[in-house]
């Protein structure tokens, strides 16, 4: 039976005693600036250290633990190749601000990334900065009021999206300043043509969309939908989160999105870092290229180059070039897979979905509302489960960890209720497939008792997430 | 090798699901963008792969071939093994944003380590678990000094970075927030105290200084500033190098409300600018004000200690539209190498360090100065950065020190057009004497001829 590590590891400063103290003031620094009090940071051996973070790192799920299907988080196998590469000193010790002579080939991975990421997706240009996907939605909508701007079509002042949209999306709009517009999904779970239509007006400045979206259902109108959002004088956007469903199949580019944003941890392999760094590049096709941040990467007679000079760019959106270990994983993951590897990808993944699906409905444990195909990710509900035996989609997520299985992603999209959100991505086996089809059943069946009360074999119980909000204790100060 | 496992076994699976080729999958996609390859080349072998990026690799240097005194807010800094082993655990780097929290115990408490250290280092009670990095951190913190108060300008100094002024701009322009710049005193280089008392007002939002600034420059008159901005009713945010708070207050104790940073100096490899932390930091009463995942203490239902993310109800993945922020995947993994880093340092460590750094800052400022081409341009006290004037040619003096492995100063007149001629030195812990002998001796020889 599974069992994860439990060590009951005390907090830093509960494993040695913290000396508070004073410390002499410095007369050098400015009187007002000198220190006087010790900072209550614990002196520890690093002996006590590392046993300290090894012991959490014990604690802790990742994807080289077993299979981790998060629905939209991609959460695929990342190649050691890439992790030891990208720690040799010529690519992580080399300063932004070196002479450019002596940063050739940290440009030749961003120019060739840049130019690979074009051709996957169908854009014309990307720019490698944003640090994630959400911060790529936000470069969308500042290249969107940019775009509208330059053609002197200000009045344009809302975004549309659909009600399966990712939480970031709304977000990202809001932040941007833009008024948000959600239509309602149609009967198929995917955009309602007639709502989009009443939507679309003069003050329409983008229509975002994920396609697939977030029920893994690919939007088999997103031609029509295009064409609808560009006669309206929008511009359409394309959320790549789940674009790993899609390549060698289908491009962004081509279905007629004007900005594109891709997750280079999702899609290509590098790893989620317990919530980062990531890397959301963004691509546009070549009316908006003039908008882009600076600085761009040029090549010219075999050599690279920033390029600054750039009147109507929109400047930055983060610091110097972007997460640049994070691009080059990308670019060494793309060269192991070549396009015929890509497209391999996302036929596998679709087919792990699809396996996964039909074995689980076939079991007529649960529910699966809206159309049937689905690509790499699809979304379960525990509706009748919860109806029958007062199983929640909470309680099903809970009772996988016992079984050494982390959970997809639960209560979303919205639409669905009581919903599992499963993504196997492509590295995963059969057998994998089958112990979590498996577990999924034998937890349907379960006396609903054992799975409210789950987990029981990880390194805590239930964890009770309302009081950690209601009492906040964010600090070793706090308790 | 090619990480599909299922490659070999699709032909089986699809079969046991009644579905006749992989094509049948994708049959939903209109045939008019349907496609069947990229226009990439073939897979290499990872041996091949390999023998491909140490042919890229070769094109650069790295700062070990080629000593960088670059200022300008990004300098290397020693990273202990002890740090790359931890953060190369693949539990952590492998794994996602801990919605799982019973699964995700090991991150959750290093975070709340994590966030407990930045509280401590910058006198404020509370810490998020990670932003992008120090320059939009300076763009939430503005938006947030407004969800705060509603008011609407924002007051920073001139000399801040120009990605930070840039990327500003764009963070708070969904906002209506108006950005106003205070010059610098152009003797000391110090924010111009009067100025500052002249432009702020009942409509100021927040006022931002960074210590030490961009000029390296220490200021010290921050009392008088925090007394401005609670005056006017402002929030004061304060952008620190988190290095200089060995031997300097932090933040917090002259009257900060928000305290943010870059963090890569702290474990984290300088990586061509990458690998970036923010570091956001602020007093408890604007907690729920806050953007980015936080971490908390809580139990679970045996009434044993757990760990979880808490204040949810503020994040996009919750509130939609009206999150505090749209920030999902954040930098975890380099704030997971900071408290490790701070950990191994402990505090009498952090204090060594930051002493090392100023006084390589003092060193190397005083053996440059000796030399009649070069003077220091403000009268402040620096940390390890400061702004040297050249006589001569800036560009063929930092090519002649390149061609003898050296990266000199950063030319700033592109960003502070009144500072012609001028540069920004930096120095850190990596510097030995004999580095500093070496440019010294350079400088002397190349500013003579």
């Amino acid at each position: 039976m599974y069992r994860s590590a439990k060590y009951n590891e005390p907090l830093l400063n509960e494993l040695t005693h913290i000396i508070k103290g004073t410390v002499k003031p410095n007369p050098s620094i400015p009187a007002s600036l000198q220190r006087t009090n010790k900072i209550n940071i614990p002196d520890l051996d690093e002996t006590q250290l590392v046993r300290h973070f090894h012991r959490l790192s014990q604690m802790n799920y990742g994807v080289d633990s077993g299979i981790y299907p998060l629905g939209s988080c991609t959460m695929k196998y990342n190649p050691k190749i890439c992790e030891d590469i990208a720690s040799w000193d010529n690519f992580s010790y080399t300063h932004p601000c070196q002479d450019i002579s002596t940063v050739q080939g940290n440009l030749e991975v961003m120019f060739e990334l840049e130019r690979m990421l074009c051709t996957i997706s169908g854009m014309d240009y990307f720019s490698l900065q944003p640090a994630a996907g959400a911060q790529g939605e936000f470069l969308g909508m500042l290249l969107t009021k940019a775009y509208h701007k330059f053609n002197n079509d200000e009045k344009r002042n809302e975004v549309i999206l659909p009600d399966t949209a990712h939480g970031t999306n709304p977000a990202s709009v809001t932040m941007a300043g833009y008024k948000l517009i959600e239509i309602p999904s149609n009967k198929n779970g995917t955009v309602d043509l007639s709502m989009l239509e009443k939507a679309l007006s003069d003050n329409t400045a983008c229509f975002m969309l994920t396609n697939p979206n977030t029920l893994g259902i690919f939007e088999s109108d997103i031609l029509e939908i295009s064409k609808m959002v560009h006669k309206a004088g929008a511009l359409l956007y394309y959320d790549g989160a789940n674009i790993n469903a899609i390549m060698g199949k289908a491009r962004p580019g081509d279905m007629g999105f004007d900005i594109v944003h891709l997750n280079l941890h999702k899609t290509f392999g590098t790893p989620h870092g317990g919530g980062g760094p990531g890397s959301g590049p963004v691509g546009v096709k070549i009316k908006l290229e003039k908008f882009l941040p600076v600085p761009r990467i040029v090549k010219k007679n075999e050599s690279y180059f920033f390029d600054y000079n750039a009147p109507e760019s929109i400047g930055k959106i983060k610091g110097f070039y972007g997460n640049f270990l994070v691009l080059l994983k990308a670019y060494i993951y793309i060269t192991l897979m070549g396009g015929d590897g890509l497209r391999e990808v996302s036929e596998i993944a679709v087919l792990n979905s699809n396996y996964m699906k039909r074995k689980i409905l076939d079991s007529k444990r649960y529910e699966m509302p809206f159309k049937e195909l689905r690509k790499h990710e699809f979304v379960l509900s525990c509706e009748k489960l919860k109806q029958e035996k007062e199983i929640r989609a909470m309680d099903v997520a809970k009772r996988l960890l016992d079984y050494g299985l982390h959970p997809p992603t639960i209560y979303f999209p919205l639409i669905v209720k009581e919903a599992l959100m499963i993504e196997p991505t492509e590295t995963e086996s059969k057998e994998n497939l089958d112990s979590y089809i498996d577990a999924l059943i034998k937890i349907a069946d379960e006396d609903p008792e054992i799975v409210k009360n789950a987990p029981n074999n990880t390194t805590v119980k239930r964890v009770d997430e309302v009081g950690a909000t209601k009492n906040p204790i964010l600090t070793w100060k706090d308790i | 090798m090619k990480f599909i496992p299922n490659s070999k076994t699709k032909e089986i699976m699809l079969k046991e699901i009644g579905v006749n080729d992989i094509n049948s999958l994708f049959s939903d996609i209109p045939k008019k963008i349907l496609i069947n390859n990229i226009e990439l080349s073939d897979g290499l072998s990872q041996q091949y792969t390999e023998k491909k990026l140490r042919n890229i690799a070769c094109k650069n240097k790295s700062l070990n071939e080629i000593t960088s005194f670059l200022g300008g807010g990004i300098k290397p800094h020693y990273i202990p093994s002890f740090v790359k082993s931890i953060i190369s655990r693949s539990e952590f780097y492998t794994s996602y944003t801990p919605y799982q929290s019973e699964a995700s115990q090991g991150f959750l408490q290093a975070m709340f380590e994590y966030q407990s250290i930045i509280a401590e280092l910058t006198g404020m009670d509370i810490a998020n678990c990670s932003l992008y990095d120090g320059v939009t951190a300076v763009g939430e913190a503005a938006l947030m000094c407004t969800r705060i108060n509603r008011k609407k300008t924002f007051v920073i100094p001139e000399n801040i970075s120009y990605d930070k002024k840039s990327v500003l701009s764009n963070y708070v322009k969904g906002a209506d927030i108006e950005i106003k710049e205070i010059p610098f005193d152009n003797k000391t280089g110090k924010i111009d105290i009067k100025q500052l008392e002249k432009s702020v007002d009942q409509n100021t939002s927040g006022i931002y200084i960074e210590n030490p600034n961009f000029f390296g420059i220490f200021e010290d008159e921050v009392d008088k500033i925090a007394k401005i901005a609670k005056d006017t009713g402002a929030l004061f945010v304060v952008g620190v190098d988190p290095i200089s708070l060995g031997i300097t207050k932090s933040p917090g104790d002259y009257g900060a409300d928000i305290v943010i940073g870059e963090g890569r100096a702290l474990g984290n490899p300088i990586s061509f600018g990458g690998s970036s932390l923010g570091i956001f930091a602020c007093k408890k009463e604007f907690l729920r004000q806050m953007p980015g995942r936080i971490i908390g203490l809580t139990k679970d239902s045996d009434g044993n200690r757990a760990f979880c993310m808490a204040l949810q109800t503020r994040e996009q993945h919750i509130r939609r539209g009206r999150a505090t922020s749209n920030i999902c995947t954040n930098e975890g993994l380099c704030a997971l190498a900071t408290v490790t880093y701070l950990s191994w340092l402990g505090n009498d460590g952090l204090e060594k360090l930051s002493k090392i750094n100023f006084e390589n800052g003092q060193k190397l400022a005083k053996k440059i100065c000796s030399i009649d081409a070069f003077k220091k341009v403000f009268s402040g006290v620096h940390f390890n950065e400061f702004v040297i004037k050249y006589e001569g040619n800036i560009k063929i003096l930092n090519k002649k020190l390149r061609e003898n492995g050296i990266l000199g100063g950063f030319e700033i007149k592109n960003q502070f057009p009144k500072l012609d001629n001028c540069m920004l030195f930096g120095i850190t812990e990596v510097h030995s004497d004999t580095d500093i002998d070496r440019l010294f001796k350079l400088l002397k020889v190349i500013s003579n001829v």
